[in-house]
């Protein structure tokens, strides 16, 4: 098996993390460490889709909104009184459907967060397929523009509609039950098992995305982002590849949707904003785009800096001199170094730079 | 069973640190306001509000002789961020207390934090949802929305209004008015023909203006919202030449809006607290002597007016400092003293809390004001 | 509906979508000599309306107006020398997020100088409540100076492109950058050029329509979605297309208030131009190939 290796080192560091903050009495980084395991699975799907596949998308936060509306709405909003509702019936015969005691006292029935979850993905998945079949034949900025209006779309929607609870959001989500005794919960005692949990999950998903990427998947996926049709003269089923990789990086946002929602509580309009969307693929492209480990990396240290509030009111303008600065003198993300390459240009004379140096590739960011 | 015993056992080892980090020479006041972002209009002026407060108290010598410590985050209007925030604030920094945050939908997300780590929260949100349910560390210090809109109501039956337009803008502060709204104008009789959520930040509302016209049977608008678009709205209904009254929420509280209205802004009438009048109030009100103090210094430090989002601020600082004063530096004592605070004269209007009562006004907080030659005036009937 | 209605929905159609069409033109500019979306272009318009506020204290109004657009090109210059100019072929995703980390630090630096407040210029004639009757309407004059300025631009800017020197080597380099220089053009000065002359068309467009609209730090993000929106609509590069595809969004967005909640207005607008891409992917008036050139 390969890539065994990285993904041991990664959790390694996971615990290695939680231990350190363990001696040094600082476990509350913790919480900000969680909170950004979940956005880093949204951020390696949209990895695998904008650097290799090579496909933009500026809605991503749409399909992060839609896994932790979902799973908010059905998990928190009564239905007790549209039991004999024919889908009610179903769920209830399946034994979806669960109670618990509302903040006034009263009962309210609503679904067990697990068929919350699945009916989360499922709608992201037949959501991701019904957008996909036509953005996907876009191109370039066109691509662009259609994928940002549809998370300008469910933004509106998630804005304007009662029952997503408008401007204020849901809150008062309830516990992930996870396992027995293991929940993904806001709770100040569950705080480690909730690290945990988030980072093997990453973990998990890393592996995957990387064993994929080194199969005939990715093979295919890197000659599509090399030109799409040369990749077709060869036999490679273009569009149905695309497609499928567009629904894999919606299904990992709308999975960090759903279990952020249930970590923090509740979820809010702000967490579908276009600039949200806008940042995430900021956070992809300055980690190097191609680059699952730099997405990782700049992925984490950028959600972690911005959820400590380390800038206070500055914390946006540091994020936008962090884009220029990368975007500008590491254009290939800041873990490939080309900075180095560049200092010894400007530093060494040219005769020297041809023995120390392969030939000059022209540059290539991941883009055609 | 088990989770309950470790859950206890370490709400208990951080009530004793906390009571460690009490006994420490400075007394920590967190703050989460959205100092930046979409709702900075309320988040900004909260910070500069406390940061006054919190150098003229020290400069003061403190409460107690202790030197009071602000710690403000910028949550920029993210429940995300705010969440973060109030973990770090309990956990890493220990403060004594929290105010803020600004928006309800930040508050509601973070209550069981507060509740969880036992820790005084005071928001600057006016979301009724905020004490009601009530959760036992949980206060506000603006005035329940309810009261606004019933004061409203009650100046349209005087009036004989009875049929109106509702539009909102689509924050946090227009969900809360709009639910209020609804729920109790039929117990005033009052009908409500139309109503629009418009974006907040919309830059021409001419085409809703000529929507709600076209409806002959509107007698009045009321607009839930905070600036631009209430000015815009105001501006847009008087160029259209359509003359209905029209009231405004107490979000209109601020005298910028109404030169940003300019003349469109003559005859808009609006529930707010007494800030706003400060300068007209007689010399006996009660409130006086508070709101020309805030009012002066504020203005002089700030080169800008007053608004009553700032006000909220100023109230939740003092009576978290009375308190303090009162029952030292033990959060339980502390949390007792502001349940059972009785006629603390604030700039929102005089707060009675009690055990069932955590915003501790009712509806006198309110009056009733107008525009009248670009200036607040009380409205005359 | 009464006609009276529909010219008030009209002009309100008309106004929203004008000043759409100038900041996507904005974009076309930009984007016809270097290949790039410059997502700052909405910060050209916010700095357009703050600046002539600020000077409006010193100066009379033209005057104010006149010193806000040449500042704002400065700024537009000053972007593209720091941040453009000295890259070698960079690409475009690259360009992209350099553009969205300039609009972001122009925000957050209006943000920390001008404060969160709400402001604007007075309106140039009569005041808030004066209007005009058209045809049984009543349009605020303001609304007029927009149409009449934007229009002016939009005019100007065609008769530039078309026949002055300066114009036709533009489109020079845009047609074939290689070509241009070969020619002798300067490449790199028309991109810096093009880059002040967007930034100026903003600025102006973000002056006159303060009146109406106001202006505050952060109006530069909605402007430049709906912008970008309309620039992809009308088909990129093509600025006649533009002002097309704004006045259809304008008006679509006016209209439907006559039909639908407000608070959708944007889910039904945004959803009629995505089914109009997806029909005809290259924007209403683009051409195929140019849609294929200039990819991510």
């Amino acid at each position: 098996m390969k890539h065994l290796l990285p993904i041991s080192l990664l959790l390694a560091t996971v615990v290695l993390i939680q231990q350190l903050t363990l001696w040094t009495d600082t476990q509350f980084y913790l919480t900000q460490l969680t909170m950004t395991g979940y956005y880093s699975l949204l951020i390696i799907g949209l990895c695998l889709l904008l650097g290799y596949a090579g496909q933009i998308s500026l809605g991503h936060a749409g399909f992060f909104a839609i896994g932790g509306y979902t799973s908010a709405v059905l998990t928190t909003r009564d239905f007790s009184l549209h039991l004999d509702h024919p889908l009610l019936v179903v769920s209830d015969r399946l034994g979806l459907l669960m109670s618990r005691a509302d903040y006034f006292g009263g009962e309210i029935i609503h679904f067990h967060p697990w068929a919350a979850a699945a009916l989360a993905l499922a709608a992201t998945m037949i959501i991701a397929y019904l957008i996909g079949v036509p953005v996907l034949k876009l191109k370039g900025h066109y691509l662009a523009m259609a994928t940002l209006g549809f998370g300008i779309i469910i933004y509106r929607v998630a804005l304007a509609s009662p029952i997503f609870g408008e401007a204020d959001g849901i809150f008062e989500v309830p516990a992930f039950p996870l396992l027995a005794g293991l929940s993904i919960s806001g709770d100040f005692g569950s705080r480690v098992s909730n690290y945990y949990i988030a980072w093997v999950l990453v973990a998990i998903t890393m592996f995957l995305l990387l064993n994929l990427i080194n199969s005939r998947v990715g093979r295919g996926l890197r000659a599509i982002h090399g030109s799409e049709e040369a990749a077709n003269a060869m036999g490679i089923n273009t569009a149905s590849y695309k497609l499928r990789t567009f629904i894999l990086s919606a299904v990992l946002a709308a999975l960090a949707g759903v279990f952020m929602t249930h970590y923090s509580s509740g979820i809010g309009p702000s967490e579908a904003g276009v600039m949200q969307s806008v940042r995430y693929v900021a956070i992809v492209a300055v980690g190097g785009m191609a680059n699952l480990w730099g997405a990782l990396t700049m992925g984490v240290g950028l959600n972690f800096m911005s959820l400590r509030g380390m800038f206070g009111t500055y914390d946006e303008a540091v994020f936008g001199l962090i884009l220029i600065t990368i975007m500008l003198f590491a254009p290939q993300g800041l873990l490939r170094l080309s900075l180095f390459n560049q200092l010894k240009d400007l530093l060494l004379p040219a005769s020297l730079k041809g023995r120390l140096s392969k030939p000059g590739r022209k540059e290539e960011d991941g883009t055609a | 069973m088990k989770k309950l015993l470790l859950t206890t056992i370490i709400a208990l080892a951080m009530l004793g640190f906390s009571a460690v980090a009490a006994v420490a020479e400075t007394i920590k006041i967190g703050a989460i306001l959205a100092v930046t972002g979409g709702a900075s209009f309320l988040g900004a002026p909260e910070a500069r509000t406390l940061e006054m407060l919190a150098e003229e108290l020290n400069e003061q010598g403190g409460i107690n002789g202790k030197k009071v410590e602000l710690i403000i985050r910028d949550s920029a209007g993210s429940p995300e961020r705010a969440m973060s925030f109030t973990r770090q604030l309990i956990e890493e920094q220990r403060v004594f207390a929290i105010i803020g945050p600004s928006t309800s939908g930040e508050t509601m997300r973070i209550k069981q934090i507060a509740e969880g780590g036992r820790t005084i929260l005071i928001s600057l949100a006016a979301a009724e949802a905020i004490v009601n349910p009530l959760a036992r560390y949980v206060f506000k210090t603006p005035q329940n929305d309810r009261f606004a809109a019933m004061q409203i109501f009650k100046t349209m039956n005087d009036m004989g209004i009875s049929k109106i337009a509702v539009v909102s803008g689509n924050t946090g502060f227009g969900q809360a008015g709009r639910n209020q709204i609804a729920q109790i104008a039929p117990d005033y009789g009052i009908e409500i023909l139309e109503n629009e959520v418009y974006d907040s930040r919309a830059t021409d509302l001419s085409a809703l203006v000529t929507r709600l016209m076209s409806n002959r049977e509107v007698e009045a608008v009321v607009n839930w919202s905070i600036v631009p678009a209430q000015a815009i709205l105001a501006r847009n209904m008087r160029q259209a030449g359509w003359e209905v009254p029209l009231f405004q929420s107490h979000g209109f509280g601020n005298i910028r809006y109404v030169e940003a209205a300019g003349r469109a802004a003559e005859g808009i009438i609006f529930p707010a607290g007494r800030l706003l009048v400060a300068d007209v109030l007689p010399a006996d009100h009660p409130q006086k002597e508070v709101l020309v103090t805030y009012q002066e210094n504020y203005e002089a430090r700030f080169n800008e007016p007053v608004s009553t989002f700032g006000g909220h601020a100023y109230d939740a600082f003092h009576i978290l400092v009375r308190a303090i004063e009162e029952a030292g530096t033990d959060r339980e004592a502390v949390r007792d003293a502001i349940e059972n605070m009785q006629g603390f004269v604030g700039t929102g209007g005089i707060f009675n809390f009690s055990a069932t009562d955590h915003n501790g006004l009712d509806i006198d907080a309110f009056s009733m004001l107008t525009v009248k030659d670009g200036q607040f005036v009380k409205l005359e009937q | 509906m009464t006609v009276e209605l529909f010219i008030q929905y009209f002009f309100a159609g008309i106004t929203y979508g004008i000043i759409y069409a100038i900041v996507a033109i904005g974009f076309n500019i930009i984007y016809n000599t270097t290949g790039i979306i410059n997502f700052a272009q909405g910060e050209f318009v916010m700095l357009g309306g703050m600046i002539s506020i600020s000077l409006n204290a010193f100066f009379p109004l033209p005057l104010a107006i006149a010193g806000a657009v040449l500042i704002t090109m400065m700024v537009g210059a000053l972007v593209e020398v720091s941040f453009i100019r000295w890259l070698k072929s960079p690409s475009v995703i690259r360009m992209i997020i350099i553009t969205i980390g300039v609009s972001i630090l122009i925000r957050e630096i209006a943000l920390h100088i001008w404060g969160e407040s709400v402001r604007a210029l007075p309106y140039f004639l009569g005041d808030e409540i004066t209007t005009i009757q058209i045809l049984g309407a009543r349009i605020s004059p303001q609304v007029l100076w927009i149409i009449g300025v934007c229009t002016i631009i939009v005019i100007a800017l065609s008769l530039f492109f078309r026949y002055t020197m300066h114009g036709q080597m533009m489109r020079a380099c845009a047609a074939n950058r290689t070509a241009a220089t070969l020619c002798g053009i300067s490449a790199k000065n028309m991109v810096t050029f093009s880059f002040m002359l967007s930034a100026g068309i903003g600025a102006l467009a973000g002056a006159v329509m303060s009146p109406v609209t106001y202006t505050e730090y952060d109006i530069g993000t909605g402007l430049a979605i709906k912008g970008f929106t309309v620039a992809i609509l009308g088909g990129l590069g093509n600025s006649m297309a533009a002002v097309a595809a704004g006045l259809l969004l304008g008006l679509l967005e006016a209209f439907s208030v006559t039909v639908v909640p407000l608070a959708y207005q944007d889910v039904i607008a945004i959803t009629i131009l995505l089914l109009i891409i997806f029909i005809r992917p290259h924007g209403l008036f683009g051409r195929k190939d140019a849609a294929g050139l200039k990819e991510f």
